[in-house]
Protein backbone atom coordinates (compact mmCIF):
# COMPACT_ATOMS: atom_id res chain seq x y z
CA UNK A 1 0.00 0.00 0.00
CA UNK A 2 2.92 2.53 0.84
CA UNK A 3 4.67 1.09 -2.54
CA UNK A 4 1.59 2.57 -4.51
CA UNK A 5 1.29 5.81 -2.34
CA UNK A 6 4.76 6.34 -3.27
CA UNK A 7 4.29 5.64 -6.94
CA UNK A 8 1.32 7.67 -6.80
CA UNK A 9 3.94 10.77 -5.24
CA UNK A 10 6.82 10.48 -7.85
CA UNK A 11 3.91 10.77 -10.60
CA UNK A 12 2.27 13.97 -8.42
CA UNK A 13 6.05 15.36 -8.79
CA UNK A 14 6.32 14.77 -12.25
CA UNK A 15 2.85 16.07 -13.42
CA UNK A 16 4.11 19.40 -12.00
CA UNK A 17 6.61 19.82 -14.16
CA UNK A 18 5.15 18.22 -17.40
CA UNK A 19 1.68 18.35 -19.01
CA UNK A 20 1.71 15.09 -20.18
CA UNK A 21 3.55 11.88 -20.83
CA UNK A 22 4.39 11.45 -24.31
CA UNK A 23 3.82 13.91 -27.07
CA UNK A 24 0.14 14.03 -27.90
CA UNK A 25 -0.25 10.88 -26.37
CA UNK A 26 -3.66 12.13 -24.40
CA UNK A 27 -1.99 10.75 -20.74
CA UNK A 28 -2.40 14.15 -19.08
CA UNK A 29 -2.30 13.78 -15.53
CA UNK A 30 -6.02 12.42 -14.41
CA UNK A 31 -5.87 9.93 -17.75
CA UNK A 32 -2.78 8.49 -16.11
CA UNK A 33 -4.28 8.15 -12.86
CA UNK A 34 -6.86 6.47 -14.25
CA UNK A 35 -3.85 4.14 -15.82
CA UNK A 36 -2.24 4.12 -12.61
CA UNK A 37 -5.45 2.88 -10.88
CA UNK A 38 -6.18 0.23 -13.61
CA UNK A 39 -2.63 -1.47 -12.92
CA UNK A 40 -2.88 -1.58 -9.07
CA UNK A 41 -5.89 -3.46 -9.41
CA UNK A 42 -4.20 -6.08 -12.11
CA UNK A 43 -1.65 -6.13 -9.42
CA UNK A 44 -3.76 -6.56 -6.56
CA UNK A 45 -5.67 -9.01 -8.23
CA UNK A 46 -2.56 -11.16 -8.93
CA UNK A 47 -1.04 -11.31 -5.63
CA UNK A 48 -4.43 -11.86 -3.84
CA UNK A 49 -5.16 -14.53 -6.16
CA UNK A 50 -2.28 -15.96 -7.33
CA UNK A 51 1.57 -15.05 -5.80
CA UNK A 52 1.83 -16.84 -3.45
CA UNK A 53 0.47 -20.25 -4.40
CA UNK A 54 3.29 -19.87 -7.17
CA UNK A 55 5.72 -19.10 -4.58
CA UNK A 56 4.18 -22.19 -2.92
CA UNK A 57 4.53 -24.27 -6.46
CA UNK A 58 8.18 -23.49 -6.22
CA UNK A 59 8.75 -24.76 -2.69
CA UNK A 60 6.66 -27.75 -3.67
CA UNK A 61 9.20 -28.66 -6.33
CA UNK A 62 11.90 -27.84 -4.59
CA UNK A 63 10.60 -30.19 -1.36
CA UNK A 64 9.68 -32.71 -3.37
CA UNK A 65 6.09 -32.71 -2.29
CA UNK A 66 4.70 -32.01 -5.92
CA UNK A 67 4.25 -35.49 -6.20
CA UNK A 68 1.01 -35.50 -4.23
CA UNK A 69 -0.30 -32.97 -5.83
CA UNK A 70 0.41 -35.01 -9.29
CA UNK A 71 -1.28 -37.82 -7.74
CA UNK A 72 -4.46 -36.48 -7.71
CA UNK A 73 -6.87 -37.24 -9.73
CA UNK A 74 -7.45 -33.49 -10.90
CA UNK A 75 -5.69 -31.33 -13.13
CA UNK A 76 -2.06 -30.14 -11.74
CA UNK A 77 -2.46 -26.65 -12.69
CA UNK A 78 -5.43 -26.38 -11.67
CA UNK A 79 -4.62 -27.36 -7.99
CA UNK A 80 -1.18 -25.69 -7.71
CA UNK A 81 -3.14 -22.46 -8.87
CA UNK A 82 -5.88 -21.81 -6.68
CA UNK A 83 -5.43 -23.35 -3.04
CA UNK A 84 -4.50 -20.18 -1.09
CA UNK A 85 -5.84 -16.32 -1.12
CA UNK A 86 -3.80 -13.67 0.17
CA UNK A 87 -6.20 -11.02 1.08
CA UNK A 88 -3.76 -8.60 2.58
CA UNK A 89 -3.42 -7.58 -0.97
CA UNK A 90 -6.38 -6.56 -1.51
CA UNK A 91 -6.69 -3.31 -0.11
CA UNK A 92 -4.33 -2.10 -3.12
CA UNK A 93 -7.18 -2.91 -5.44
CA UNK A 94 -9.89 -0.68 -3.77
CA UNK A 95 -7.27 1.74 -3.41
CA UNK A 96 -6.85 1.83 -7.10
CA UNK A 97 -10.96 1.89 -7.24
CA UNK A 98 -10.40 4.92 -5.71
CA UNK A 99 -7.87 6.49 -7.62
CA UNK A 100 -10.25 5.80 -10.54
CA UNK A 101 -13.44 6.90 -9.44
CA UNK A 102 -11.81 10.52 -8.25
CA UNK A 103 -9.40 11.08 -11.51
CA UNK A 104 -12.86 10.24 -13.52
CA UNK A 105 -14.65 12.34 -11.61
CA UNK A 106 -11.93 15.57 -12.23
CA UNK A 107 -11.74 14.55 -15.57
CA UNK A 108 -15.35 14.98 -16.31
CA UNK A 109 -14.99 18.50 -15.26
CA UNK A 110 -12.31 19.21 -17.53
CA UNK A 111 -13.61 17.58 -20.51
CA UNK A 112 -16.46 14.89 -21.85
CA UNK A 113 -16.59 11.10 -21.07
CA UNK A 114 -18.40 9.10 -23.36
CA UNK A 115 -20.10 6.26 -20.96
CA UNK A 116 -22.52 3.82 -22.39
CA UNK A 117 -23.34 0.45 -20.24
CA UNK A 118 -21.12 -1.11 -21.50
CA UNK A 119 -18.33 0.36 -20.76
CA UNK A 120 -18.01 -0.50 -16.95
CA UNK A 121 -18.37 -4.58 -18.14
CA UNK A 122 -16.11 -3.51 -20.91
CA UNK A 123 -13.68 -2.44 -18.41
CA UNK A 124 -14.02 -5.40 -16.00
CA UNK A 125 -13.54 -7.77 -18.89
CA UNK A 126 -10.25 -6.36 -19.98
CA UNK A 127 -9.19 -5.77 -16.77
CA UNK A 128 -9.96 -10.04 -16.27
CA UNK A 129 -7.87 -10.67 -19.36
CA UNK A 130 -4.98 -9.05 -17.78
CA UNK A 131 -5.09 -11.25 -14.85
CA UNK A 132 -5.23 -13.79 -17.02
CA UNK A 133 -2.06 -12.66 -19.35
CA UNK A 134 -0.58 -11.89 -15.73
CA UNK A 135 -0.98 -15.32 -14.47
CA UNK A 136 -0.02 -17.17 -17.36
CA UNK A 137 3.66 -15.34 -16.98
CA UNK A 138 3.37 -16.18 -13.16
CA UNK A 139 2.93 -19.92 -13.92
CA UNK A 140 5.77 -19.76 -17.00
CA UNK A 141 7.91 -18.19 -14.16
CA UNK A 142 7.46 -20.66 -11.72
CA UNK A 143 7.52 -23.73 -13.85
CA UNK A 144 11.15 -22.68 -14.33
CA UNK A 145 11.92 -23.05 -11.03
CA UNK A 146 11.78 -27.52 -12.22
CA UNK A 147 14.41 -26.94 -14.48
CA UNK A 148 16.13 -24.72 -12.16
CA UNK A 149 15.36 -25.60 -8.75
CA UNK A 150 15.51 -22.31 -6.70
CA UNK A 151 12.96 -19.85 -6.65
CA UNK A 152 14.36 -16.93 -4.80
CA UNK A 153 14.04 -14.92 -7.90
CA UNK A 154 10.99 -15.26 -8.56
CA UNK A 155 9.62 -12.07 -7.15
CA UNK A 156 12.48 -10.40 -8.88
CA UNK A 157 11.43 -11.71 -11.73
CA UNK A 158 8.26 -10.51 -11.45
CA UNK A 159 8.97 -7.03 -10.67
CA UNK A 160 11.28 -6.67 -13.21
CA UNK A 161 8.61 -8.17 -15.99
CA UNK A 162 6.07 -5.75 -14.41
CA UNK A 163 7.97 -2.89 -14.74
CA UNK A 164 7.30 -2.77 -18.38
CA UNK A 165 3.61 -2.89 -18.21
CA UNK A 166 3.40 -0.22 -15.78
CA UNK A 167 3.53 2.45 -18.47
CA UNK A 168 1.27 3.42 -20.94
CA UNK A 169 3.00 1.89 -24.36
CA UNK A 170 3.36 5.33 -26.30
CA UNK A 171 6.38 5.86 -24.74
CA UNK A 172 7.91 2.72 -25.91
CA UNK A 173 7.25 3.97 -29.85
CA UNK A 174 10.36 6.36 -30.05
CA UNK A 175 12.92 4.26 -31.42
CA UNK A 176 14.59 1.03 -32.29
CA UNK A 177 15.26 -0.36 -29.30
CA UNK A 178 11.87 0.98 -27.96
CA UNK A 179 10.46 -0.32 -30.73
CA UNK A 180 11.52 -3.91 -29.77
CA UNK A 181 10.88 -3.82 -26.46
CA UNK A 182 7.24 -3.06 -27.30
CA UNK A 183 6.87 -5.30 -29.86
CA UNK A 184 7.70 -7.76 -27.58
CA UNK A 185 5.71 -7.16 -24.73
CA UNK A 186 2.83 -6.87 -26.73
CA UNK A 187 3.24 -9.70 -29.24
CA UNK A 188 5.34 -12.01 -27.43
CA UNK A 189 4.24 -11.24 -23.73
CA UNK A 190 1.21 -9.18 -24.32
CA UNK A 191 1.63 -7.75 -21.14
CA UNK A 192 1.41 -4.39 -22.32
CA UNK A 193 -1.76 -4.39 -24.00
CA UNK A 194 -3.77 -6.15 -21.25
CA UNK A 195 -2.61 -3.01 -18.91
CA UNK A 196 -3.06 -0.06 -21.40
CA UNK A 197 -6.85 -1.56 -23.35
CA UNK A 198 -9.32 -1.25 -19.86
CA UNK A 199 -7.30 2.02 -19.08
CA UNK A 200 -8.03 3.12 -22.60
CA UNK A 201 -11.63 2.23 -21.75
CA UNK A 202 -11.88 4.86 -19.28
CA UNK A 203 -9.63 7.28 -19.51
CA UNK A 204 -10.52 7.78 -23.53
CA UNK A 205 -6.68 9.79 -23.94
CA UNK A 206 -7.26 10.27 -27.79
CA UNK A 207 -10.86 11.52 -27.08
CA UNK A 208 -14.15 9.26 -28.52
CA UNK A 209 -15.05 7.22 -30.83
CA UNK A 210 -11.83 5.32 -30.39
CA UNK A 211 -9.70 4.83 -33.31
CA UNK A 212 -9.25 2.17 -35.10
CA UNK A 213 -6.22 0.92 -33.74
CA UNK A 214 -7.81 1.03 -30.62
CA UNK A 215 -10.46 -1.02 -31.83
CA UNK A 216 -8.02 -3.67 -33.36
CA UNK A 217 -5.67 -3.77 -30.26
CA UNK A 218 -8.86 -4.54 -28.09
CA UNK A 219 -9.37 -7.58 -30.32
CA UNK A 220 -5.90 -8.35 -29.85
CA UNK A 221 -5.90 -8.17 -26.30
CA UNK A 222 -8.57 -10.44 -26.32
CA UNK A 223 -6.42 -13.26 -28.66
CA UNK A 224 -3.40 -12.36 -26.58
CA UNK A 225 -4.75 -13.81 -23.62
CA UNK A 226 -6.10 -16.75 -24.82
CA UNK A 227 -2.33 -17.25 -26.26
CA UNK A 228 -0.40 -16.82 -23.26
CA UNK A 229 -2.83 -19.13 -21.21
CA UNK A 230 -2.46 -21.71 -23.85
CA UNK A 231 1.76 -20.81 -24.11
CA UNK A 232 1.68 -21.04 -20.19
CA UNK A 233 -0.57 -24.07 -20.08
CA UNK A 234 2.36 -26.04 -23.22
CA UNK A 235 5.00 -24.77 -20.89
CA UNK A 236 3.92 -25.99 -17.78
CA UNK A 237 3.43 -29.40 -19.15
CA UNK A 238 6.81 -28.89 -20.38
CA UNK A 239 7.98 -28.39 -17.27
CA UNK A 240 6.52 -31.06 -15.48
CA UNK A 241 7.80 -33.67 -17.89
CA UNK A 242 11.38 -32.53 -16.44
CA UNK A 243 10.02 -33.11 -12.94
CA UNK A 244 12.44 -35.36 -11.24
CA UNK A 245 10.88 -35.06 -7.61
CA UNK A 246 13.18 -34.75 -5.11
CA UNK A 247 14.74 -35.64 -1.78
CA UNK A 248 11.28 -37.91 -0.17
CA UNK B 1 45.22 -4.42 18.87
CA UNK B 2 46.88 -6.62 16.54
CA UNK B 3 44.90 -9.71 17.79
CA UNK B 4 41.49 -7.48 16.67
CA UNK B 5 43.29 -7.36 13.31
CA UNK B 6 43.90 -11.16 12.70
CA UNK B 7 40.27 -11.52 13.76
CA UNK B 8 38.89 -8.82 11.52
CA UNK B 9 40.91 -10.24 8.63
CA UNK B 10 39.30 -13.43 9.44
CA UNK B 11 35.97 -12.82 8.85
CA UNK B 12 37.18 -10.62 5.79
CA UNK B 13 38.08 -13.46 4.50
CA UNK B 14 35.29 -15.81 5.23
CA UNK B 15 32.83 -13.41 3.70
CA UNK B 16 34.78 -13.45 0.61
CA UNK B 17 34.29 -17.20 0.08
CA UNK B 18 31.11 -16.88 1.24
CA UNK B 19 30.03 -14.89 -1.29
CA UNK B 20 32.22 -16.51 -4.44
CA UNK B 21 29.67 -19.20 -4.07
CA UNK B 22 27.30 -17.97 -7.03
CA UNK B 23 29.03 -16.29 -9.21
CA UNK B 24 26.98 -16.48 -12.06
CA UNK B 25 23.74 -15.69 -10.50
CA UNK B 26 24.98 -12.76 -9.16
CA UNK B 27 26.23 -11.19 -12.46
CA UNK B 28 22.34 -12.09 -14.37
CA UNK B 29 21.03 -10.07 -11.01
CA UNK B 30 23.38 -7.01 -11.76
CA UNK B 31 21.99 -6.88 -15.21
CA UNK B 32 19.23 -7.52 -14.54
CA UNK B 33 19.33 -4.23 -11.96
CA UNK B 34 19.23 -2.34 -15.30
CA UNK B 35 15.94 -3.53 -16.68
CA UNK B 36 14.09 -0.94 -14.63
CA UNK B 37 16.55 2.06 -15.73
CA UNK B 38 15.39 1.15 -19.41
CA UNK B 39 11.64 1.67 -18.74
CA UNK B 40 12.79 4.70 -17.12
CA UNK B 41 14.69 6.09 -19.82
CA UNK B 42 12.04 5.80 -22.21
CA UNK B 43 9.25 6.91 -19.49
CA UNK B 44 11.88 10.63 -19.28
CA UNK B 45 12.08 10.40 -22.89
CA UNK B 46 8.46 10.68 -23.51
CA UNK B 47 8.08 13.63 -20.49
CA UNK B 48 10.80 15.53 -22.29
CA UNK B 49 9.53 15.32 -25.92
CA UNK B 50 6.19 17.42 -24.32
CA UNK B 51 8.30 19.89 -22.45
CA UNK B 52 11.02 20.53 -25.46
CA UNK B 53 7.76 20.96 -28.14
CA UNK B 54 6.67 23.80 -25.63
CA UNK B 55 10.01 25.58 -26.47
CA UNK B 56 10.74 27.80 -29.24
CA UNK B 57 13.46 26.79 -31.92
CA UNK B 58 13.41 23.22 -31.15
CA UNK B 59 14.84 21.04 -33.18
CA UNK B 60 13.49 17.94 -33.07
CA UNK B 61 15.89 15.41 -33.09
CA UNK B 62 17.23 15.16 -29.34
CA UNK B 63 15.15 16.67 -26.81
CA UNK B 64 16.50 19.68 -25.15
CA UNK B 65 13.81 21.05 -23.06
CA UNK B 66 15.00 20.83 -19.18
CA UNK B 67 13.59 20.18 -15.76
CA UNK B 68 14.69 21.59 -12.91
CA UNK B 69 18.02 22.20 -14.19
CA UNK B 70 18.04 18.55 -15.58
CA UNK B 71 18.21 17.83 -19.72
CA UNK B 72 17.18 14.77 -20.81
CA UNK B 73 21.03 13.40 -20.86
CA UNK B 74 21.56 14.12 -17.45
CA UNK B 75 18.23 12.88 -16.42
CA UNK B 76 19.04 9.33 -17.71
CA UNK B 77 22.70 9.58 -16.19
CA UNK B 78 21.51 10.83 -12.83
CA UNK B 79 19.41 7.35 -12.92
CA UNK B 80 22.57 5.17 -13.76
CA UNK B 81 24.56 7.08 -11.43
CA UNK B 82 22.56 6.30 -8.55
CA UNK B 83 22.52 2.97 -9.32
CA UNK B 84 26.58 3.37 -8.31
CA UNK B 85 25.24 5.03 -5.09
CA UNK B 86 23.18 2.88 -4.14
CA UNK B 87 25.48 -0.03 -5.32
CA UNK B 88 27.64 1.49 -1.96
CA UNK B 89 25.15 2.66 0.41
CA UNK B 90 22.16 -0.17 0.01
CA UNK B 91 22.80 -2.90 3.05
CA UNK B 92 20.37 -5.29 2.04
CA UNK B 93 19.05 -7.39 5.65
CA UNK B 94 21.66 -5.49 7.88
CA UNK B 95 18.97 -3.92 10.09
CA UNK B 96 16.46 -7.42 10.24
CA UNK B 97 19.88 -9.30 10.44
CA UNK B 98 20.98 -7.41 14.20
CA UNK B 99 17.44 -6.99 15.21
CA UNK B 100 16.64 -11.22 14.81
CA UNK B 101 20.53 -11.87 16.29
CA UNK B 102 19.09 -9.63 19.25
CA UNK B 103 15.58 -11.03 19.38
CA UNK B 104 16.89 -15.15 19.32
CA UNK B 105 20.01 -14.48 21.66
CA UNK B 106 22.48 -15.12 19.09
CA UNK B 107 23.64 -11.46 20.29
CA UNK B 108 25.64 -13.11 23.55
CA UNK B 109 28.66 -14.87 21.62
CA UNK B 110 29.77 -10.68 20.90
CA UNK B 111 29.52 -10.71 25.06
CA UNK B 112 31.52 -13.81 25.61
CA UNK B 113 33.87 -13.20 22.92
CA UNK B 114 36.21 -10.48 22.62
CA UNK B 115 34.80 -9.52 19.00
CA UNK B 116 33.38 -6.52 18.54
CA UNK B 117 29.87 -7.18 17.16
CA UNK B 118 29.99 -3.85 14.83
CA UNK B 119 33.30 -4.37 13.36
CA UNK B 120 32.67 -7.73 12.92
CA UNK B 121 29.45 -6.84 10.35
CA UNK B 122 31.27 -4.01 8.99
CA UNK B 123 33.98 -6.42 7.72
CA UNK B 124 31.69 -8.33 6.64
CA UNK B 125 30.11 -5.81 4.24
CA UNK B 126 33.25 -4.75 3.34
CA UNK B 127 33.65 -8.31 1.96
CA UNK B 128 30.50 -8.85 0.01
CA UNK B 129 30.97 -4.96 -1.20
CA UNK B 130 34.37 -5.73 -2.54
CA UNK B 131 33.13 -9.04 -4.13
CA UNK B 132 30.44 -7.31 -5.67
CA UNK B 133 32.30 -4.58 -7.13
CA UNK B 134 34.80 -7.20 -8.54
CA UNK B 135 31.70 -9.09 -10.46
CA UNK B 136 29.82 -6.32 -11.37
CA UNK B 137 32.36 -4.05 -12.47
CA UNK B 138 32.10 -5.76 -16.21
CA UNK B 139 27.92 -5.64 -16.48
CA UNK B 140 28.03 -2.27 -14.99
CA UNK B 141 31.06 -1.41 -17.68
CA UNK B 142 29.13 -2.49 -20.40
CA UNK B 143 25.93 -0.67 -19.43
CA UNK B 144 28.14 2.74 -18.94
CA UNK B 145 29.45 2.17 -22.08
CA UNK B 146 26.17 1.45 -23.90
CA UNK B 147 24.62 4.71 -22.30
CA UNK B 148 28.29 7.06 -22.36
CA UNK B 149 25.87 9.56 -24.61
CA UNK B 150 23.85 10.71 -21.94
CA UNK B 151 26.65 11.92 -20.19
CA UNK B 152 26.31 15.33 -22.00
CA UNK B 153 29.30 17.19 -20.41
CA UNK B 154 31.72 13.84 -20.31
CA UNK B 155 33.93 12.95 -17.09
CA UNK B 156 33.33 15.65 -14.56
CA UNK B 157 36.73 17.81 -13.18
CA UNK B 158 39.24 15.84 -11.55
CA UNK B 159 38.25 17.17 -8.20
CA UNK B 160 34.42 17.00 -8.59
CA UNK B 161 35.93 13.01 -9.62
CA UNK B 162 37.81 12.70 -6.43
CA UNK B 163 34.52 14.26 -4.10
CA UNK B 164 32.79 11.96 -5.89
CA UNK B 165 34.67 8.56 -4.51
CA UNK B 166 35.25 10.06 -1.09
CA UNK B 167 31.28 10.60 -1.04
CA UNK B 168 31.14 6.89 -2.05
CA UNK B 169 32.64 5.81 0.22
CA UNK B 170 31.37 7.93 2.98
CA UNK B 171 27.54 6.82 1.58
CA UNK B 172 28.94 3.43 2.19
CA UNK B 173 29.84 3.77 5.86
CA UNK B 174 26.49 6.22 6.76
CA UNK B 175 24.35 3.54 4.75
CA UNK B 176 25.92 1.19 7.22
CA UNK B 177 25.76 2.83 10.53
CA UNK B 178 22.77 4.29 9.97
CA UNK B 179 21.07 0.88 9.23
CA UNK B 180 23.40 -0.63 12.31
CA UNK B 181 21.43 1.82 14.65
CA UNK B 182 17.99 0.97 13.38
CA UNK B 183 18.83 -2.76 14.16
CA UNK B 184 20.09 -1.84 17.45
CA UNK B 185 17.04 -0.14 18.72
CA UNK B 186 15.74 -4.47 18.61
CA UNK B 187 17.36 -4.00 21.94
CA UNK B 188 14.32 -1.96 23.15
CA UNK B 189 11.29 -3.40 20.76
CA UNK B 190 12.79 -6.52 19.74
CA UNK B 191 10.47 -6.05 16.64
CA UNK B 192 12.32 -3.12 13.95
CA UNK B 193 10.00 -4.55 10.80
CA UNK B 194 7.79 -1.90 10.88
CA UNK B 195 10.78 0.68 11.53
CA UNK B 196 13.20 -0.99 8.84
CA UNK B 197 9.80 -0.33 6.25
CA UNK B 198 9.71 3.86 7.36
CA UNK B 199 13.18 4.05 6.69
CA UNK B 200 13.35 2.30 3.44
CA UNK B 201 10.14 4.45 2.44
CA UNK B 202 12.01 7.69 3.52
CA UNK B 203 14.96 6.24 2.04
CA UNK B 204 13.06 5.93 -1.15
CA UNK B 205 11.51 9.17 -1.28
CA UNK B 206 14.02 11.59 0.09
CA UNK B 207 17.43 9.95 -0.62
CA UNK B 208 16.89 10.73 -4.57
CA UNK B 209 16.46 7.21 -5.58
CA UNK B 210 13.59 7.99 -7.60
CA UNK B 211 14.08 11.11 -8.94
CA UNK B 212 16.95 13.87 -8.95
CA UNK B 213 15.75 15.94 -5.32
CA UNK B 214 15.88 19.36 -7.26
CA UNK B 215 12.37 18.01 -8.31
CA UNK B 216 10.65 17.90 -4.93
CA UNK B 217 8.21 20.78 -4.72
CA UNK B 218 8.87 23.61 -2.24
CA UNK B 219 5.87 24.42 -2.00
CA UNK B 220 2.63 24.26 -0.50
CA UNK B 221 5.69 22.28 2.21
CA UNK B 222 8.98 22.78 1.63
CA UNK B 223 9.76 19.71 1.13
CA UNK B 224 12.77 20.53 -0.91
CA UNK B 225 14.56 22.55 1.84
CA UNK B 226 13.77 20.03 4.49
CA UNK B 227 15.78 16.92 2.55
CA UNK B 228 18.94 19.42 2.67
CA UNK B 229 19.09 18.93 6.58
CA UNK B 230 18.50 14.76 6.53
CA UNK B 231 20.97 12.73 5.93
CA UNK B 232 19.50 10.46 3.47
CA UNK B 233 20.46 12.40 0.55
CA UNK B 234 23.90 11.53 0.84
CA UNK B 235 23.46 7.39 0.17
CA UNK B 236 22.07 8.55 -3.69
CA UNK B 237 21.80 11.70 -4.50
CA UNK B 238 24.81 13.64 -3.51
CA UNK B 239 27.50 11.54 -5.39
CA UNK B 240 25.31 11.27 -8.70
CA UNK B 241 25.13 15.13 -8.16
CA UNK B 242 28.34 15.64 -7.63
CA UNK B 243 29.51 13.58 -10.94
CA UNK B 244 27.21 16.02 -13.34
CA UNK B 245 28.32 18.89 -11.84
CA UNK B 246 24.96 19.88 -10.06
CA UNK B 247 26.59 20.58 -6.86
CA UNK B 248 29.75 22.40 -7.66
CA UNK B 249 32.75 24.49 -5.44
CA UNK B 250 32.52 25.50 -2.00
CA UNK B 251 28.77 23.83 -1.58
CA UNK B 252 30.73 20.27 -3.10
CA UNK B 253 33.22 20.43 -0.21
CA UNK B 254 30.48 21.74 2.43
CA UNK B 255 28.46 18.60 1.51
CA UNK B 256 31.11 16.36 1.91
CA UNK B 257 31.44 17.59 5.42
CA UNK B 258 28.44 17.03 6.33
CA UNK B 259 27.83 13.51 5.00
CA UNK B 260 31.12 13.14 7.47
CA UNK B 261 29.61 14.63 10.39
CA UNK B 262 26.80 12.65 9.53
CA UNK B 263 28.83 9.29 9.86
CA UNK B 264 30.63 10.61 12.90
CA UNK B 265 27.12 10.91 14.38
CA UNK B 266 25.39 7.54 13.39
CA UNK B 267 28.83 5.96 14.73
CA UNK B 268 28.62 7.68 17.88
CA UNK B 269 24.89 6.60 18.24
CA UNK B 270 25.17 3.05 17.20
CA UNK B 271 28.37 2.71 19.72
CA UNK B 272 25.69 4.60 22.62
CA UNK B 273 23.30 2.37 21.57
CA UNK B 274 24.73 -0.44 21.68
CA UNK B 275 26.12 -0.05 25.64
CA UNK B 276 22.84 0.76 26.85
CA UNK B 277 21.36 -1.68 24.91
CA UNK B 278 23.46 -4.62 25.95
CA UNK B 279 23.08 -3.16 30.09
CA UNK B 280 19.67 -3.84 28.83
CA UNK B 281 19.70 -7.04 27.14
CA UNK B 282 18.69 -10.01 28.85
CA UNK B 283 19.34 -12.89 26.83
CA UNK B 284 16.25 -14.38 25.45
CA UNK B 285 16.57 -17.65 23.47
CA UNK B 286 19.14 -20.89 23.58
Amino acid sequence: MAWAGMNWGLFKIIYRHTGEIGLDSGWHEHEFFIFLGTIWIINSLIQTLFMANAAEFSELIRTGNLDFALLKPIDTQFLISFPRINWSQLPNGILGVMLIAHSLSELMQEREIYFSVFSLPAFLFFIGCGAVVMYSVMICLASTSIWFGRNQNLYNFWFYITNFYRYPMEIYQRSGVGMALWGTFTFVVPILVVSNIPARILAQPLGTPWKPWEWGLAAYAIIGSIWSLMASRWVFKRALKSYRSASS
Amino acid sequence: MLESAVIWWTFFKISINERLIYRADFMLGTLMRFLPTLTQIFLWWAIYDVISSNEPNNTGAEPDGNIAGYKYGDMVAYYLLVIISRAFSSMPGLTGGIANQIRNGEVKKFLIQPVDMQGCLLMQRIAHKLVYYLIATLPFALVFFLCRDFFIEGWPPPDALAVFFASLILSFLLGFYLECCIGLIGFWFLEVTSLTFIYMLMNFLLSGHMFPLELLPAEPYNIRQLVEYLPFKYLAYFPAAVFLGKIEGPEMYRGLLAEIGWVVFFIVLSRILWHRGIKRYSGYGG
